[in-house]
């Protein structure tokens, strides 16, 4: 079966980075139905990605190699990402070298090389983003990482794989535990992907930006190229979701590759169910005040925390 | 006594002798700086390379003991009439030692290029004040006893009181030189009574007859309190860190890589040994001391590192964090082995010896990086610096890796010894103690909110340092370090990649280790020599380096696709900045303004100083100073309270000879009728 395992993580990465962008798409266009707006096509954040890869890139005069280099490592760091979270089978033959820990430790290691390149050009909204995104993640990331933790008490493993096998073959239901996780996790997903309430990501206005802000001096390719690693970042982040929350449908060991056919429509369905409650989200909240992120963030902090509490105590 | 040195063990201690015989060379290597002190070429191009050989040797010597896994004993005759040395060498002692060596190694050929003329004591006098150091530290490792022990232990402290106090005309210097003298002692102290304690009535001094010694548990548990205070001074465990922040920034950038990479190991050393060999099978409950003072210490080390403004202050921060890490280690090793559940207390071990690993190599990394940016403009605040990636390319990259690595990302060494703690901690569900069960998650979530915060701490650091636009126009004539400092820095940076590549290996040769203290190995359930998998039931497994290359090969796949695909233009512009245009080097974050969300949200943490400008001020200025709050509320008093003792101990000095005859004759009477009535 060796063969198929590889075959699928292919598959499964191609279909991460290919499928991203519409992922995107989609989100835009419930949200522009939701606002009862006319939706922009499905393909948009596609047309868009060729149009910057054709232009000329400017780079600022102050700009060192660290600039150039990032945004090639932001992508690659998402694309690796993809690899190793059980979006359509449990049978990846990558996932050995890279458990959730690393997972969240490569989103870090891209966060760090996305605001190290924002301060890099020396500008005020540059660092401003950085220092913004910085204070977003400190909070994010160990939230996550306790949101991974519940399900790895649960599952006896950091690995992503054997905790989505463990938590398939279970019954239905969330255990009390993982629904405060499941909470802490969609409060992190939002902070995380520059959603509405964190930050707008349709916003021109560079006093209220984060992630934009980092991507001012961006142009052309290197744009390009970070755009479509925030998309497969909220790509992964929703696969994320559904390996420790959703995990019903993705191909299993003694499946087979019959597996997978049931695992791609599933997916599917999964992901425009997930666009949709996402848009639905951003559509009911307001973007909330630069000084309150922390609080949001903290919020799902605690609740991540009281998860493994309450699994720790309904346990003992 | 006729012969030199008589061997205690069946087997010839060759390579002990060898350890005794580079600690010999360094202090040779030290006392010919006195020849010509004022000679920078012999000190810095010939004695501070050999010294760095001597400390390659070392850590060759000590990695074979450790491969060897044996223990070698001798003895010298020299010291007290009744009590000779004794020298050890087993693998706890192996470990550290070859942290000594290996780290060393980078830090002395660094150290070769950085000292200059005219820059406080003399070259040749540093020399000699640098190789006692690492000669001290290296006999507090192989002290088989407590006299010797505590002899290197006071050594090692004032060398480096002398080293910190090199640029000794500075008041401010002067100060923070006592600080950390009277912290030592105050620790070394602490140590006299719990060596004092560990004999057990047995008056003998030797660790082997503290390892023999029968204590009760209430003895046992004072002897464990005061290693823990004794070398949690030195260690800078909060709150006994206070001359951390204060000696680091201080001293040259070589010795304080040198005080914070090695010499707070050698107090993780202590540790290890008291809590863990000299006082047999630990109590668990012990382990909680180290556990929630660790704890604390990660959150506060890294809350300060973030709102400093002073670049070597900062580490010093973050190296008060990095040594909470070190001791929520050891405090899980203690519950665990306390509990009997020696696999597992390996694993958190393991996790404590890495983590001294890293931090030597990543900390010395990027101390000495700030002394070369010290060396070139002269300036300390971050408010002060940046851009310095473009004039100081060595530097700049080199300092990177370091930055990644203590940022605790992966595939670098930060990383590894994160994942083992934090996979540690989620086997605490198998301790028989329910509360201690309830506590680890938020345990955990301190450890985990640490990290990040180093995340942030980091990008702070880096950022405001090397990149973005120069804030001062000083800054365009830096220069990049020299080739001696070159050499140095990417040993230690080649060091932090190694360990983060390839962590089996270190962990095979750990083993020794874990299993000279808590009676176990980890178990490796994989076959493959690339593949991290340390607990055999639960599937987890990291390998760094199938990571790394896939990681890389997605990059360079990246690359070319958008090289073939898409013509590759490009030209430089001037910064776009949303086409304002006439922004200034003074509108990038200063190092106050990057510390702000985290001097704003843990405000209570901290004691600040503001100076707003009013709008009418001609010239504005703006100035924050963050302290912190354990000066009020732990050292005035105490301070405080030493005064006024030494006041009233004061009224009976009256400089009359008289009345001192007086007390003489007191004494007498009182001591007669103390052996009248016996």
């Amino acid at each position: 079966m060796n063969a198929i395992d590889w075959i699928t993580q292919v598959l499964e990465v191609v279909v991460a980075v290919a499928a991203a962008p519409a992922f995107l798409g989609w989100l835009n266009q419930c949200r522009a139905w939701l606002q009862n707006r006319r939706a922009p096509s499905l393909w948009l954040p596609y047309r868009n990605l060729h149009k910057l890869f054709h232009k000329e890139a400017v780079i600022a005069a102050s700009a060192s190699p660290l600039f150039r280099i990032a945004p090639y490592v932001v992508f690659g760091a998402m694309v690796v990402a993809a690899a190793i979270i059980p979006s359509m089978s449990t049978r990846l033959p990558l996932v050995g070298s890279a458990d959730a820990i690393a997972l969240v430790g490569l989103f870090a290691a891209a966060r760090m090389f996305m605001t190290l390149a924002a301060m890099d050009v020396g500008t005020a909204f540059g660092t401003l983003g950085a220092r913004r995104e910085m204070m977003v993640g400190f909070l994010a990331e160990p939230a996550l990482l306790m949101v991974i933790f519940v399900a790895s008490q649960i599952s006896s493993s950091t690995a992503l794989p054997v905790i989505t096998d463990h938590l398939a073959s279970g019954h239905l239901g969330l255990s009390p535990g993982l629904a405060f996780s499941a909470v802490a996790f969609i409060l992190v997903l939002l902070a995380e992907n520059a959603r509405i309430p964190v930050d707008n990501p349709a916003t021109h206005l560079e006093l209220t930006m984060i992630h934009e802000a980092m991507l001012l001096e961006y142009s052309a390719r290197h744009l390009a190229l970070m755009e479509w690693a925030a998309q497969l970042k909220l790509f992964n982040y929703v696969c994320i979701g559904f390996a420790l929350f959703l995990p019903w449908g993705v191909a299993r060991a003694h499946i087979g590759p019959m597996g997978l056919a049931v695992a791609i429509p599933a997916l599917a369905i999964k992901l425009a169910v997930a666009g949709a409650a996402l848009a639905l989200i951003e559509t009911v909240s307001a973007k909330m005040r630069v000084m309150r992120i922390p609080e949001f963030l903290a919020t799902a902090f605690l609740f991540a925390v009281l998860g493994l509490l309450v699994h720790v105590l309904l346990k003992a | 006594m006729h012969r030199l040195l008589h061997p205690v063990a069946a087997s010839f201690p060759m390579l002990l002798i060898g350890c005794v015989g580079l600690l010999l060379g360094w202090t040779v290597i030290g006392l010919a700086g006195l020849v010509r002190p004022r000679s920078v070429v012999l000190a810095g191009r010939l004695l501070f390379p050999l010294g760095a050989l001597l400390g390659l040797a070392l850590a060759l010597l000590a990695g074979a003991s450790l491969l060897g896994g044996g223990i070698e004993r001798l003895i010298l005759p020299i010291g007290l009439p009744s009590l000779p040395m004794h020298l050890r060498l087993d693998p706890l002692s192996s470990i550290f030692l070859l942290l000594l060596g290996a780290s060393s190694f980078g830090i002395s050929l660094f150290a070769g290029g950085y000292f200059r003329v005219g820059e406080g004591t003399a070259p040749g006098l540093l020399c000699l004040q640098y190789h006692l150091f690492l000669a001290a530290m290296g006999l507090v490792l192989i002290a088989d006893d407590a006299y010797s022990f505590l002899v290197a232990w006071e050594v090692m402290a004032l060398a480096s009181y002398f080293l910190v106090t090199t640029q000794h005309r500075i008041a401010e210097i002067r100060r923070a030189g006592f600080i950390y003298l009277l912290m030592a002692h105050v620790g070394a102290i602490c140590l006299l009574l719990c060596f004092g304690v560990l004999q057990g009535g047995s008056w003998h001094f030797t660790f082997h007859a503290m390892r023999s010694a029968h204590l009760s548990l209430g003895w046992a548990t004072v002897a464990f309190a005061l290693a823990l205070l004794g070398f949690g001074a030195k260690a800078g465990l909060v709150p006994l860190h206070v001359w951390l922040p204060e000696a680091h920034p201080a001293a040259p950038s070589p010795v304080s890589a040198l005080m914070s990479g090695v010499m707070l190991k050698t107090a993780v050393y202590g540790m290890l040994r008291v809590g863990l060999d000299l006082l047999g099978r630990p109590v668990w409950w012990w382990g909680l001391a180290p556990l929630i003072l660790g704890l604390f210490t990660i959150v506060y080390g890294v809350l300060f590192a973030a709102v400093q403004t002073d670049m070597k202050r900062l580490l010093a921060y973050s190296s008060v964090e990095n040594i909470g890490m070190v001791f929520t280690g050891i405090g899980l090793t203690i519950v665990f082995a306390g509990s009997g559940l020696k696999v597992f207390a390996a694993l958190a071990l393991l996790a404590t010896l890495y983590h001294c690993l890293n931090h030597a190599f990543m900390k010395s990394l990027l101390f000495l990086g700030t002394g070369s940016v010290l060396h070139a403009t002269g300036e300390r605040n971050l408010g002060r610096l940046g851009g310095l990636i473009h004039r100081m390319p060595w530097v700049a990259w080199l300092t990177l890796i370091g930055t990644l690595a203590i940022a605790g990302l992966p595939p670098l060494n930060g990383f590894v010894s994160e994942w083992l703690l934090l996979q540690s901690f989620l086997f605490t569900g198998h301790l028989p103690h329910a509360f201690v069960n309830l506590l680890i998650p938020m345990a955990m979530a301190l450890v985990v909110l640490g990290a990040a915060l180093a995340g942030y701490v980091m990008v702070k650091f880096y950022g405001v340092i090397f990149l973005g636009q120069p804030r001062e126009a000083a800054l365009a004539r830096a220069h990049d370090c020299g080739w001696l400092e070159r050499i140095g820095l990417t040993w230690l940076a080649v060091g932090c990649v190694a360990l983060g590549l390839f962590p089996l290996q270190v962990i095979r040769a750990l083993g020794a280790v874990t299993h000279q203290l808590v009676g176990a190995v980890v178990p490796q359930s994989s076959s493959h020599w690339w593949l991290l998998a340390p607990v055999p039931e639960r599937s987890v497994s990291y390998a760094p380096l199938v990571f790394l290359t896939a990681t890389l090969a997605v990059v360079l796949m990246t690359v070319l696709a958008v090289r073939l695909a898409y013509r590759q233009r490009e030209r430089r512009g001037p910064a776009w900045d949303c086409g304002a245009g006439n922004l200034t080097a003074r509108m990038q974050d200063t190092a106050e303004g990057f510390g702000q969300p985290i001097r704003h949200l843990f405000q209570p943490f901290f004691q600040i100083e503001r100076e707003l400008p009013e709008p009418t001020d001609r010239a504005p200025r703006y100035r924050v100073v963050v302290r912190e709050r354990i000066w009020r509320l732990m050292y005035e008093p105490i301070s405080g309270a030493v005064e006024g003792l030494a006041n009233i101990a004061a009224r009976l000095q009256q400089g009359r000879i008289s009345v001192y005859l007086l007390y003489s004759f007191l004494t007498l009477l009182v001591l007669l009728a103390v052996a009248l009535i016996r």
